[in-house]
């Protein structure tokens, strides 16, 4: 089922929270993962293998690489939805 | 032998979380109540598995209530432990300032990540390596503590984990001082940590015969030298102490407890588990001890004993504490401290140090529980009902610990 990006962008904020402990508010679409946010290439094999359980898709470990920004993955999720 | 005391290494700083209380403070407060940590275990997986041990002596604050919340995420609970017991410590010390290439950190465990390793396993076999979570090294590595401290306190003279089962926490203070001694460091944190109420170490403690079955009765299980013991009762927690060098502790006007003066180890190389009968080479850790810490045996007028329950450890003890001391070793005072406390493991030794420091600074012997009826084979002076006052002037105790591999390793700490 689709969900919105604001939707997903929630549940990811949610999923960041989790792993490292900051705001859920701080995490915008145009945040960097690595330059804005600090997180390191260890949370973010952890934020992408439960963000593809919470949103049902499959992220391939070649596509990381790609997810620089919150809104990359937000995209990546609802292309991978629909 | 050169003790090397001229760079004399003393103690500025105590921090444990432990079945007894969340900081050194509680837990020695309620030694000197007499309390037991033990108590029946309410998680679901004491019933699953039909444990045939059911209590032992849990933390008494969980982590959760003290940590962030990602820290209790990304760390194994051994790691936890120790790294309370080293913010605490450090606070205690009065958090001096101090170069980061001169401030070690030396955290020792007898098992490491336990809890992790296992919970890693089954999400292995339930959800596949994908699902594995990407800390689950870091976190099940026995030098995780350790890596904890050194990353918190900032700690860059060297991050160091001694693993000698339940001697682990001693040995790492031991290596403290030699940090010290020998110039590497000014200032080390120095502890154990255990986090092993798991039932698979449970089992393989239980299978070997090696933990009291008092399930009806958790309070009253570990009784040291009583004729009614039946094994040890498991514990969990950490202690952590910042050692110094003199001359910087008195530099900055520090508080300064007690001096840690030495430490003796020696290794049995006589059976895989059980202690040397006739007590020879804990004796000689023991004698070492004193020696490097400039005394003689007559000096030493306290033992915080391994002690742990078991009908066989407890003897053989008592037979190296005769070995070393003769005809002097009625004139010491001996508690037992995991009468209350249960036996933490690779903490334990670091707990009973920090006892140990605390009897020596307070000048109060915590008194040994549960003996009611004391071995004949074991004519100690064990300190029981009311705690005992220690003289006032110079004075000095030791603390034992042994580990499964026949590691015996003696700290001795004198008052300053």
């Amino acid at each position: 089922m689709a969900q919105s990006e604001q939707e997903i962008l929630e549940g990811l904020a949610e999923i960041v929270n989790e792993e490292t402990g900051l705001d859920t508010a701080s995490v915008e679409m145009d945040k960097s993962f690595t330059e804005d946010l600090d997180i390191d290439s260890l949370s973010m094999m952890t934020i992408v293998v439960n963000a593809e359980e919470k949103f049902g898709v499959r992220i391939p470990d070649s596509e990381v690489k790609n997810l620089k920004t919150v809104r990359d993955a937000v995209t990546f999720i609802a292309g991978a939805q629909s | 032998m050169t003790s090397n005391r001229d760079r004399r290494v003393v103690v500025t700083g105590l921090g444990a979380t432990t079945p007894l209380g969340g900081t050194a403070t509680e837990t020695w407060e309620a030694l000197l109540a007499g309390r037991s940590g033990a108590r029946t275990m309410d998680f679901d997986w004491v019933a699953k598995y039909e444990l045939p041990v059911t209590f032992a002596a849990t933390i008494a604050t969980p982590p959760i209530d003290v940590l962030a919340k990602v820290e209790t995420r990304r760390l194994d609970p051994s790691s936890q432990y120790a790294l309370i017991a080293a913010r605490e410590a450090w606070a205690d010390a009065g958090a001096p300032e101090i170069d980061p290439e001169r401030l070690g950190a030396a955290i020792g465990s007898g098992i490491g990540g336990v809890w992790t390793l296992l919970d890693q396993w089954d999400v292995l076999k339930e959800k596949g390596p994908r699902r594995v979570y990407p800390l689950a090294v870091p976190m099940l590595m026995p030098n995780g503590p350790a890596a904890a401290v050194s990353l918190d306190l900032g700690a860059r003279a060297g991050a160091h984990t001694t693993v000698s089962a339940c001697a682990s926490g001693a040995e790492s203070m031991g290596y403290a001082i030699d940090m010290i001694r020998t110039g590497r460091a000014d200032v080390v944190v120095a502890g154990g940590t255990e986090a092993a109420v798991h039932p698979l170490p449970i089992s393989g403690f239980a299978a070997m015969q090696a933990l009291s079955t008092r399930n009806d009765d958790p309070a009253r299980a570990s009784r040291p030298y009583d004729t009614g013991r039946d094994g040890f009762v498991l514990g969990e927690g950490a202690a952590v102490i910042v050692l110094e060098s003199e001359e910087h502790a008195r530099a900055r006007g520090a508080r300064i407890y007690a001096e840690l003066a030495s430490v003796g180890m020696s290794a049995d190389a006589h059976h895989i588990t059980a202690p040397e009968p006739n007590g020879s080479g804990a004796s000689r850790a023991m004698l070492y001890a004193v020696e490097r810490a400039d005394l003689s045996p007559t000096d030493i007028i306290h033992i915080n004993v391994h002690a742990t329950s078991t009908p066989v450890g407890d003897v053989a003890e008592y037979n190296a504490i005769k070995r070393a001391f003769g005809d002097h070793t009625e004139n010491m005072s001996v508690t037992a401290t995991k009468s209350m406390t249960g036996h933490l493991l690779g903490a334990a030794g670091a707990l009973e140090a920090v006892i140990t420091i605390q009897s020596i600074y307070h000048r109060l012997v915590p008194a040994t529980i549960n003996l009611d009826d004391q071995d004949p084979e074991i004519p100690l002076n064990v300190v029981t009902g009311e705690h005992q006052k220690l003289p006032d002037g110079d004075i000095a105790a030791l603390n034992n610990s042994f580990g499964f591999g026949g590691h015996n390793v003696a700290l001795a700490v004198r008052s300053i």
